[in-house]
């Protein structure tokens, strides 16, 4: 035995981050799942190409940046960033779109901040938004859900998928189309009610849209798996959720032509799901505290309904998680908890304790 | 009964069994016993013996310094063999002033007998019996036991709880104390209720995984007020703060103690120590210790004397020196790890932990805080320990204080459930240390800076001073010269030069001035005697004896005139000196 030195607490519960992120992975096949049957193999290949193309990266920079490559490879965080992104994308995307958003994550978003820990952004996001903002037609290009194929036609096999994705053939008519938030978006001049009966997209499916509800309700697994494991604290999905919830009851018209749309179909299309448990639950870039989640989540849904609704873009789960980004640092400063034995809570930005 | 449930806490794996299948045992008593003068909170102990003298078991060797201090007895009889700094337990591995006993094998104890009629007893002379027995709280602070049970008569205490927590893994002192000596340890409570003015409400915390200790006290509360309350296990509910808001619903305001609300907590262990120091008249020379961890053969507990060595407790525990990761005094979340076994046993230790390899690994590296927040969720007290860490990285002090960095009572848990395996109560209790020190400076150079500002405006005082009583001597030398003017009437020589004189004075000239002044003043009276003798010796055949004594009286003027000029100008010269030589100094000297 060595007299060492050792600070308490000696004991350590067996959970590591590695494991954390791992979970996260295997969180995120329920969704997978979904989105593969659904729409094909392209989001499979996305997160497998991401994931590479993550790890690569992180493996080179952490070289470049004089760090053990293996310890910190074993985090498995370049691969929970990959695999978001991955999952974001839209499937058949070409395979350089999948590959300069994964670089710009790992490289600039998360590298450049100073790594694991310390970027104020989510990584993810960020490569999804300068995708989105860089090449607007590779990324709003979305599959055809199963469903809704014409007769005669089929998602490409695996191989076919490779071609699109690695050679740039054309897929066949018929397989891409819009998604239900888009769609609702440019559907001007009609009543909800039109929407609903005339585009197979909503008239086909069981509350929001042909494929996309089981994509969230996927994610939606996933998350409450997760949640239950405790990788997480309810209070940002949920805030988010419900945030998303009510500012469409409030702002539901009965249907209008005008309607931004009803609240199912917001909170079971897009990226809500995934948003609210795999995207602002990263809690690097998050608000601290069970208050602060409260309100950062309350954020990013306020902010997702209100660039669907009023933005140029159909989707917005990128943009208002960056945006609350931003604000989570300024957040935790007001949302202390109360600590035993105190009055009240406290500022983190107070010199002298207020009594 | 209602209890309250604690934020956070976490659940270790227990590890109890191991140490309470067998009864408490007894060690062979060890050939020398080491006494730190300092086992406590407080001053240290005075030594009462010198090196050479022989001692009974439970005489005293040390007394207590002070209030907030106690007193230290011989653990056995034999002979003191050193007073000197030795290793002790503690986390820096530090000397300190520590008295050697080297044991005459015959434990011969002192003559010694209890308070036999405590119960007619004032609460004065139990407390000074609890002080005189040396003891100090023995869940693991170290408090003197006479201070906390003397709150003084502005805090009455209205609930006395007893700590029977033990809720750190692997230690079981407290409950094989309860389990074979519950009627002991009620009495002793009893008694600290007498001492306390019988507070209304009287607990034992327990947890709820100490079955046969709730059942060993059952039968002895019956009608005397005292109720068991069990709840369930989570570390740290043996914590002072959390037992009372456990038991009460009540929080100790951030910063005070638990007597500025009415209450008063003692571990059990006390208890049965006070007991043994009213009843039986026996000072605290011995205590229950843990020896548990699976690189020791034999698990269980011992009343181990004061002053054993640890190496002495591992020999006879079967101990596997090469099967141990680490050496643990206290349990594994808030234990310290020795660096060295020969260390003594001191009054708080209540359990040596020899974990093998498989038990508590080697520590894992450090990965990065990635925020996850399981710390947070885990924290008794809630903070934000993953935001203090962030804020102890960079020495922020005031974002510390802001979030309550002082209120951490470094139980652990944050630690235990990061998976990053970051050691943040090691950040906090840096950041502490820093603070505090930067507190104490700032004290420091506070209190200098009041002395120096108190200088400076002394001196300024003083200078003010100075100045009007030279302005008052000047305005009196002014007034007594107008008076002596007016009396000799105006005109004369004299007073037009004491005039002048004053003038000059008043228009404050330099000395070399105020020389040549005088020089030519004097020239001046030279000129008006020659003038004065020339007249005399023209007048001589022409005028009168009536002119010529005119003429006279007024030579002898003008000459009386040279001479006070001219002794003035030497007084001058002897004040200030010739100005060729004192040029430098003048400046300072024009008043």
């Amino acid at each position: 035995m060595a007299f060492k030195q050792i600070t308490s607490p000696h004991a350590h519960a067996s959970q590591n981050t590695a494991q954390v992120m791992q979970l996260v992975l295997w969180a995120t096949l329920p969704g997978l799942f979904a989105l593969t049957y659904h729409f094909g193999w392209g989001s499979l290949i996305n997160v497998l190409l991401a994931t590479a193309t993550a790890v690569a990266a992180e493996a080179l920079i952490l070289q470049m940046r004089g760090r053990s490559v293996g310890f910190y490879l074993r985090d498995y965080s370049a691969a929970v960033t990959a695999v978001l992104l991955g999952l974001a994308l839209p499937p058949l995307a070409p395979w350089w779109v999948v590959v300069v958003g994964s670089l710009f994550s790992i490289v600039v978003a998360k590298h450049l901040y100073g790594g694991l820990g310390y970027n104020p952004f989510n990584p993810a996001m960020v490569g999804y938004v300068v995708l989105l903002i860089s090449f607007p037609i590779q990324m709003t290009s979305w599959v055809t859900p199963l469903a809704l194929l014409p007769e005669g036609v089929s998602h490409p096999g695996i191989l076919e998928s490779l071609s699109i994705v690695f050679a740039g053939y054309s897929p066949a008519d018929g397989v891409t189309g819009a998604t239900p938030l888009d769609s609702f978006k440019f559907s001007d001049g009609l009543l909800v009610e039109q929407i609903y009966s005339q585009n197979p997209l909503f008239s086909e499916a069981g509350i929001a849209g042909v494929g996309w509800e089981w994509v969230n309700i996927g994610f939606l697994i996933g998350g409450l798996i997760l949640l239950g494991s405790k990788i997480f604290t309810w209070h940002g999905p949920v805030a988010m959720l419900a945030a998303i919830a009510i500012m469409s009851e409030l702002f539901w018209d009965g249907g209008s032509s005008d309607s931004p749309g009803s609240a199912l179909m917001h909170l079971f299309s897009g990226a809500s799901m995934m948003g609210a448990f795999f995207i602002l639950t990263d809690p690097v870039s998050s608000a601290a505290s069970n208050r602060g989640r409260l309100i950062y989540g309350a954020l990013i849904g306020g902010l997702v309904y209100l660039i669907r609704a009023w933005g140029n873009y159909p989707d917005a789960v990128a943009f208002a998680v960056l945006l609350a980004n931003f604000a989570a640092p300024f957040i935790d400063n007001y949302t202390l908890p109360r600590t035993y034995g105190h009055i009240d809570r406290r500022r983190a930005t107070e010199k002298e304790e207020v009594q | 009964m209602k209890t309250w449930v604690t934020p956070g806490g976490v659940h270790p794996p227990e590890n109890k069994h191991q140490s309470v299948s067998l009864p408490i045992g007894t060690l062979p008593i060890p050939d020398k016993l080491l006494i730190p003068l300092s086992q406590h909170i407080g001053a240290p102990a005075k030594p009462t013996v010198e090196i050479g003298k022989k001692v009974l078991k439970g005489q005293i060797i040390a007394e207590a310094n002070g209030t907030v201090s106690v007193s230290m007895h011989a653990p056995t009889s034999g002979t003191i063999t050193a007073i000197e700094h030795r290793p002790i337990a503690h986390s820096s591995g530090m000397l300190a002033p520590c008295i050697e006993i080297t044991s005459d094998g015959r434990d011969k104890w002192k003559k010694h007998e209890g308070i036999a009629d405590y119960k007619h007893a004032s609460p004065n002379t139990l407390l000074k019996a609890v002080a005189k027995a040396g003891i100090a709280g023995m869940g693991g602070a170290g408090f003197p036991s006479a201070v906390k049970l003397n709150p003084g008569r502005q805090r009455p205490i209205h609930t006395l709880i007893v700590n029977a927590t033990e809720c750190e893994p692997y230690i079981t002192a407290d409950d094989s104390a309860i389990r074979e000596r519950a009627a002991e340890v009620i009495e002793g409570i009893g008694i600290l209720s007498q001492i306390l003015g019988h507070p209304g409400n009287i607990m034992i915390g327990i947890e709820d995984n100490k079955p046969e200790a709730i059942a060993a006290l059952e039968p002895h509360v019956v009608d005397t007020g005292i109720s068991v309350v069990s709840f369930p296990t989570k570390y740290p509910s043996g914590g002072e703060k959390q037992l009372i808001y456990i038991l009460t619903g009540e929080e100790i305001p951030s910063g005070e103690l638990p007597a500025d609300i009415g209450m008063v907590c003692v571990n059990i262990g006390t208890t049965y120590a006070v007991k043994r120091a009213i009843v039986d008249g026996e000072p605290l020379i011995s205590r229950v210790t843990t020896m548990t961890g699976d690189a020791c053969g034999i698990n269980r507990n011992y009343e181990t004397l004061i002053g054993t060595s640890v190496s002495h407790m591992l020999a006879h525990s079967e101990f596997k020196d090469e099967a141990c990761s680490r050496l643990v005094m206290g349990g594994p979340m808030m234990g310290f790890s020795l660096t060295s076994a020969d260390v003594p046993i001191v009054k708080t230790t209540n359990c040596i932990l020899a974990p093998s390899y498989e038990e508590i690994p080697e520590d894992n590296p450090v990965q990065p805080c990635i925020r996850c927040g399981m710390c947070a969720e885990a924290c008794p007290v809630s903070l934000l320990p993953q935001q203090l860490f962030w804020h102890s990285q960079a020495q922020d002090h005031e974002r510390l204080e802001a979030h309550n960095l002082f209120d951490c009572i470094e139980c652990g848990a944050c630690s235990y459930v990061c998976p990053s395996n970051i050691p943040l109560v090691q950040y906090y209790r840096n950041s502490k240390g820093e603070i505090k020190k930067a507190r104490a400076e700032k004290v420091k150079s506070d209190l200098a800076r009041q002395r120096f500002e108190f200088h400076q405006q002394r001196m300024e005082q003083a200078e003010k001073d100075k100045e009007t009583k030279r302005a008052a001597r000047r305005e009196a030398a002014e007034k007594a010269q107008a008076a002596s003017g007016a009396k000799a009437g105006a005109g004369s020589a004299a007073d037009i030069i004491a005039a002048a004189q004053a003038r000059a004075a008043a228009k404050k000239v330099s000395p070399e001035q105020q020389q040549a002044k005088f020089e030519r003043s004097i020239a001046g009276a030279e000129m008006r005697v020659q003038m004065a003798e020339e007249k005399l010796a023209e007048a001589d055949s022409s005028q009168t004896d009536e002119q010529k004594n005119i003429l006279n009286a007024a030579v002898e003027a003008s000459k009386q005139k040279l001479e006070q000029a001219e002794a003035r100008l030497a007084e001058h010269i002897a004040e200030h000196g010739s100005q060729e030589q004192n040029k430098d100094k003048s400046g300072e000297r024009v008043d």
